[in-house]
This record gives structure tokens, C-alpha cells and sequence, in this order.
């Protein structure tokens, strides 16, 4: 009967989880859709990794695809899934790495579906075995862990603040800036013991933004899924559903006037940036005051934004919803001109 | 003269010690808490009639100044030490009672609900259990933890029980119907609030307990949605907003609720739980003890000597707990003559 008076509040049970994240030698495994989207963000967790925090990576070329957007789209095989994953953890075998990071929230989906089917049913793994070995003459072991790349920047989220020279503030008011976390729903919605702070209030994004002196906003749509879901968004009869996701998320966080959206999502970030451009151009809604709308960014973009690289360099120009508003808030110097010139190249409207 | 240990001074521990004293037996009732009174204490009316729960506690008391009975309160049994023929019962506080029989009545708790994350208790304002409830009906007001007369209200069913997220896959029985109760109180006494409940199914086992159901609809207004919530949200002004489906017109749902009541299952107590991987006593996969069998042997353990009675065993109403009781202590009564 005591543990249902309210002795102590504010109290998420997830949030005593430590999940083991690998603090060096990281096996590096890019998106297939980052680069094309937002081209500077996965540089970006580079040159953290290896400038910033003198931590060590393979980043290898022969990786190719986790198979996510076929097997979401239910065009591949699980099988075919299981003997490419198997393959790409046989490549880090060979470059004798064994701590598997993940850049895509989809991959990581993927590979630890793949790691916690063959825990399940070993004759699934077994299968994997033999097929990778008739298909490419390969063996594999599995890694010894399994993280994504927004864990290893919440790992060091405080040593990066220590490095930064902005700060998630408001440089005219001194007020912390509002953030939204979203997280993707693959990092763990479907494996809460994979990430940060479980499936409910995951915290891998929302305790990046406290160290780095932002305020984080809950809202009620906050564990709302992007509305990308795959299907929904490559079968073009179905793709308001898409947008309709997006917008309840927008409709829900707007009356907090978030300063920006952080991401660690490929598909999430790519939606809930261009939707808000298709909202605005279809009904006219801009979900900010200053007729803006709200920027999203990647967390490794933030990270860098804060930490001093160029903007330029970080490819913000690349985003639809204009990330100038938030920099000129937190007071980064550079080149607007140059900024403007490669976004008016860029971005369309 | 024999000596009678009873572990818990709850509704159930109460009726075994005042069977076991009627029939001039001495009896050592050891309580963990300061009061007599266990769970019952936190309610304010019982379903189906609305009985007054302080007055059914109440009726016990008298018992408190028998003479052949010993009452510690605030102690915590911390080992039974069955290793002689009189078993010896040792408080944390290092006293040790010997006993010739033991009744275990131990009770249970309320589910956690902060173990339900998406339902935000104990991170949002105006997310209370039923427990919390209660102590509103026992103070006639009901004010949101955020301060205002509620004009919706959602009751959600079934949380922590058949609930294989938080590995209790059993239902807790009175749920249901303690919701109804609670229903119909809240309309009682705010007669203008719009009332939601979320259930699975209901289960309205009791003879009264459907007439109950119907009269919530007929006569209080009461809104039934059959689905299971997904998550429940705060929103800007304090408001929850609740996500369901509707899995009778096979829709989702969204409403907000100036608050809504989580409907907290039965769980087996703490005592019951240390006993999993005992050997003396056997504890089922739920953690309730287990009685030797649950038809005719539903008050006796696999020890000699060793009775259990009321929520002990798994979840019980009021009435079923004393009836319960009363098994046990005539069991006792027996063990005791033969011996």
C-alpha cells in the first residue's frame, strides 16, 4: 500500500537503467539516407569522435546496406536481413573491432532484432551461419556490444560541454532554450532495454540538451511516432498519413514554442523538417511565432553547432526549415552571407 | 496452553484472532504497521452496498483489549525458525515468539503503478491511483492534485494486472467493480463530471456486482470504453490526454481528462514474496503463498502447523477474506485439538 503514496515524485524508473555503452574503438556503421539528407551531421559525429574527444573508429567502405527500408517495406526477406547483418558484423571481425555503433536508428532496429531473434531461436542463427558461409565463404561472431552513435555523444554529452563555446542559450535573453527530443521509435520502442532511459521517457536526447544548458519541453505527443513508418511514406496513396503523423506532433508541441527540434532518427529528422514546409505551404501554419518554424537537428549537429564548427561545414543550409533563426539565438559567428547564398542554391521554395 | 502466532493485523488477521479468542485461545497477533487494520484502513466505502469501511474495522476493535491477546505493532517479522517442534517466530527487533501454529495473514500490496511509465503516475500531477482516490471519498472533496473540481474523469482498468509488461499476468479480480464503486462515488458527489472507463473486459463476478455495472450506466451516466490505454500525456494546462482504441468500433481514441484514476491491482505482500525461494513454504509464480490445494486445502501449507488466510494466497474481496479467515481459525482449531 505505501508504494502508492506519492513519496517521491518526478520519479521514472527507466531512468536508473545503465545501459552499457563501449567507451572507445568504435566499428562505425554509416546510414544509407543520412548523407543524402543532412550531409554534414555523420561527418560531424566523426570529427567528434576523433578531434574533439581523441576516441578511435573504423570507418569502413566495404559496409553497404542494413537492408532496413526493404525489410520495412516488406520486400526483403528476413532471412536476406539476418545474412547481411551477418556479414557486416563479420567485416568488424576482421578489422578486429567488436563494438558496433550505429548511425541509423533504423539499423540499430534491425541489428538488435537480428541479435535478439538468434538469442530466441539459435536455429535462426544457425541458419545465418550457414547462409553467410554458402553466400560470401565468410564466418562471424556478434559484437560485444551494440550501441547507437547518440549514445556515445550522451556518454561524453558532459565532456563536450566542457569543450563548447556556445551554449544551448538564448544569448540576447539568458533564458535556456526550449528543445524537443524525439526519438526515433527503432532506438527503443522496441528493445527498452537497448536505450538510454527506456521506451517512455528515453533520455539519450533530452539529458543532451540539459548538459549543453537548453530546457527540455514534454509535450503531450512527445513519444508520437515521426510518421515516416516506411509503407506509409513510399506508397504515395497512403502518404498523408505521413504528414498527418508529423502535424499532430507540431499541433501538440506548439503551445510550449520550442526553439528547436533534436533528432537521432534519419527519418525522423528528414520529416519532421520538410513536413513543416509542406504544412506551411499547403495551410499556411508555421509552428513558431517568428514565422519560421521550429529547426530540426541532429544531435550531432547541435554538438557541433555548440562546440564552434562552421554551420557551413555542418551543411545546415541543407535543412528546409531554416536553421538561421536558432543560431542567431545562440550567438554563432560566421559567414550569413555565404550561409544564405548555398541555401538559396539548396533549398527551393 | 497452546500458542497461536498470527502474522498480520489486516481484515483477515483480525477475523482468525477473534475466532481463535472466542474459543479462549491465546493468541499473538504481530502487526508491521502502528494500527490494526492493514489495507482496509484505506478505504472509504466497500463495493457492492457501500458499506462503511471504518465501521467494519471498527467492529474489530474490541478484541484489542482482550486479555488473551498480545498485540505488537510496529514489528517486522524478519525469520521463521522452523527447525524445532514449537516454531519460533523472530521479530527484527530480535523477539522471539514461540508458536505452536502459525496463520500467515500478511495481505497484499497495491501495485506500483509507477512501473507503468506510459501512464505517467508519479511524473504527472493529475495521475492518481485508486488508493488516492479513496482518501478523497473519505474526505468528501475531490480536487485534482492540481487543484481544480475535475470535469472529466478516466478511470483505466486493469493496470498492473493482466499485464505481462510487468509480469503480473493475473487478474486482481476486484478491480473492476471497486472502479464502478468508485464510479458512482465520484458522481455522488460531483454530479456534473463526465466519467470514462477503460477496461478489457469487465469481470462483474460478484451476485450484485452487474447490477452494480448497469446502475452506472442507467442511472449515473457512466461511460464504458472497451480498450486499454497506450499512454496517457500532460498537456500545457495540466490535462491529461489519454490515447486508447476503442476495440468495440475498432477506432483509436484521444480525449483529455483533468485527471485520470489508475485502477491498482492486488499484489502478494513483501512477506510473500522472501519466501520464493524457501523451501519450508511454497510461493507460487505470482508470489502469493500457496495453500496445498485451492479447493479443500485452501487455508493449510505443506508445513504443519502452518495456516494461511485472506489475500495471502492471491486476490480476495472483503467478504471472501473474512470467510476466508474464518476457514483458517477453524482449521487452526483442529490442528490445535489433535495436538
Amino acid at each position: 500500500m505505501d508504494a502508492n503514496i506519492k513519496v517521491s515524485i518526478n520519479r521514472i524508473y527507466w531512468s536508473e537503467y545503465i545501459k552499457e555503452i563501449p567507451r572507445d574503438n568504435y566499428f562505425f556503421f554509416r546510414s544509407c539516407i543520412r548523407q543524402t539528407f543532412f550531409p554534414g551531421a555523420e561527418q560531424m559525429f566523426l570529427n567528434i569522435l576523433s578531434k574533439n574527444l581523441n576516441l578511435n573508429y573504423k570507418d569502413d567502405p566495404d559496409l553497404t546496406t542494413c537492408t532496413g527500408i526493404g525489410y520495412h517495406s516488406d520486400i526483403i526477406p528476413l532471412e536476406t536481413v539476418h545474412t547481411m547483418v551477418a556479414r557486416h558484423f563479420s567485416l568488424m571481425n576482421e578489422s578486429g573491432y567488436s563494438n558496433f555503433v550505429i548511425s541509423c536508428v533504423t539499423t540499430f532496429g534491425v541489428m538488435t532484432e537480428a541479435l535478439n531473434m538468434w538469442h530466441e531461436f539459435p536455429e535462426t542463427l544457425e541458419k545465418t551461419i550457414e547462409n553467410l558461409y554458402k553466400t560470401t565463404k565468410r564466418t562471424f561472431e556478434l559484437p560485444k556490444t551494440i550501441a547507437h552513435a547518440s549514445d556515445i555523444i550522451y556518454l561524453y554529452r558532459d565532456e563536450i560541454a566542457k569543450q563548447c563555446i556556445y551554449k544551448l542559450i538564448n544569448k540576447k535573453t539568458g533564458q535556456p532554450l526550449k528543445g524537443v527530443d524525439h526519438v526515433g521509435c527503432h532506438y527503443a520502442k522496441i528493445f527498452p532495454q537497448h536505450g538510454v532511459g527506456g521506451a517512455e521517457f528515453p533520455k539519450v536526447l533530452s539529458e543532451m540538451i540539459k548538459s549543453w544548458g537548453g530546457e527540455v519541453i514534454d509535450y503531450p505527443a512527445r513519444r508520437h511516432c515521426c510518421g515516416f513508418g516506411f509503407r506509409q511514406y513510399f506508397i504515395k496513396e497512403t502518404r498523408g498519413y505521413s504528414l498527418t503523423h508529423s502535424q499532430v506532433k507540431f499541433e501538440s508541441m506548439e503551445p510550449y514554442q520550442p526553439d528547436f527540434i533534436i533528432t537521432n532518427c534519419p527519418g525522423c529528422n528528414m520529416f519532421m523538417d520538410r513536413w513543416q514546409y509542406v504544412i506551411q505551404e499547403t495551410t499556411g501554419k508555421v509552428y513558431s511565432v517568428d514565422g519560421n518554424g521550429i529547426p530540426v537537428l541532429t544531435y550531432e549537429e547541435v554538438a557541433a553547432i555548440l562546440l564552434g564548427y562552421d554551420p557551413i561545414e555542418i551543411g545546415l543550409f541543407m535543412h528546409q526549415t531554416d536553421v538561421l533563426p536558432l543560431l542567431e539565438k545562440i550567438g554563432v559567428e560566421f559567414d550569413k552571407d555565404r550561409y544564405l547564398s548555398l541555401r538559396s542554391q539548396c533549398i527551393k521554395k | 496452553m497452546k500458542k497461536i502466532v498470527v502474522i498480520g493485523a489486516g481484515i483477515a488477521g483480525l477475523e482468525v484472532s477473534k475466532q481463535l479468542l472466542q474459543a479462549n485461545l491465546p493468541v499473538t497477533l504481530i502487526e508491521q504497521s502502528s494500527k490494526i487494520g492493514g489495507n482496509i484502513k484505506n478505504y472509504a466505502y466497500l463495493f457492492p452496498d457501500f458499506y462503511n469501511a471504518e465501521d467494519l474495522l471498527n467492529s474489530y476493535q474490541y478484541i484489542i483489549t482482550d486479555p488473551n491477546l498480545q498485540l505488537l505493532l510496529n514489528a517486522h517479522v524478519s525469520k521463521i525458525d522452523f527447525s524445532k517442534k514449537i516454531y519460533n517466530v523472530i521479530t527484527k527487533d530480535g523477539i522471539t515468539i514461540p508458536a505452536d501454529a502459525i496463520v500467515i495473514a500478511t495481505g497484499y500490496n497495491t501495485f506500483d503503478a509507477r512501473l507503468k511509465e506510459e501512464f505517467g503516475y508519479g511524473i504527472y500531477d493529475n495521475v492518481i491511483t485508486s488508493v488516492e482516490l479513496e482518501q478523497m471519498f473519505k474526505k468528501q472533496e475531490i480536487i485534482t492534485p492540481s487543484g481544480k473540481v475535475p470535469e472529466r474523469i478516466g478511470f483505466i482498468h486493469c493496470v498492473g494486472s493482466r499485464d505481462a509488461k510487468v509480469s503480473n499476468t493475473y487478474c486482481s479480480r476486484l478491480c473492476c467493480i471497486t472502479a464502478i464503486k468508485q464510479a458512482i462515488e465520484t458522481k455522488k458527489l460531483l454530479p456534473l463530471v463526465e466519467i470514462f472507463c477503460f477496461y478489457i473486459d469487465l469481470r462483474m463476478y460478484g451476485l450484485l456486482f452487474e447490477d452494480l455495472y448497469l446502475s452506472a450506466q442507467r442511472d449515473y451516466n457512466i461511460q464504458f470504453v472497451r480498450g486499454r490505454l497506450s499512454e496517457a500525456s500532460e498537456m500545457i494546462d495540466k490535462k491529461i490526454q489519454i490515447k486508447a482504441e476503442d476495440t468495440l468500433i475498432g477506432r483509436p481514441l484521444q480525449m483529455s481528462a483533468d485527471m485520470i484514476v489508475l485502477m491498482v491491482g492486488m499484489e502478494a505482500s513483501d512477506f510473500s514474496k522472501q519466501f520464493k525461494y524457501h523451501n519450508d513454504l511454497n510461493v507460487n509464480e505470482h508470489g502469493f503463498f500457496d495453500p496445498i490445494n485451492p479447493h479443500n486445502l485452501r487455508n493449510l501449507t505443506a508445513k504443519e502447523g502452518v495456516f494461511l488466510a485472506g489475500t495471502s494466497i492471491g486476490p480476495m474481496s472483503v467478504g471472501e477474506t473474512i470467510d476466508h479467515a474464518r476457514g483458517t481459525a477453524l482449521s487452526v482449531l483442529s490442528y490445535i485439538k489433535s495436538n
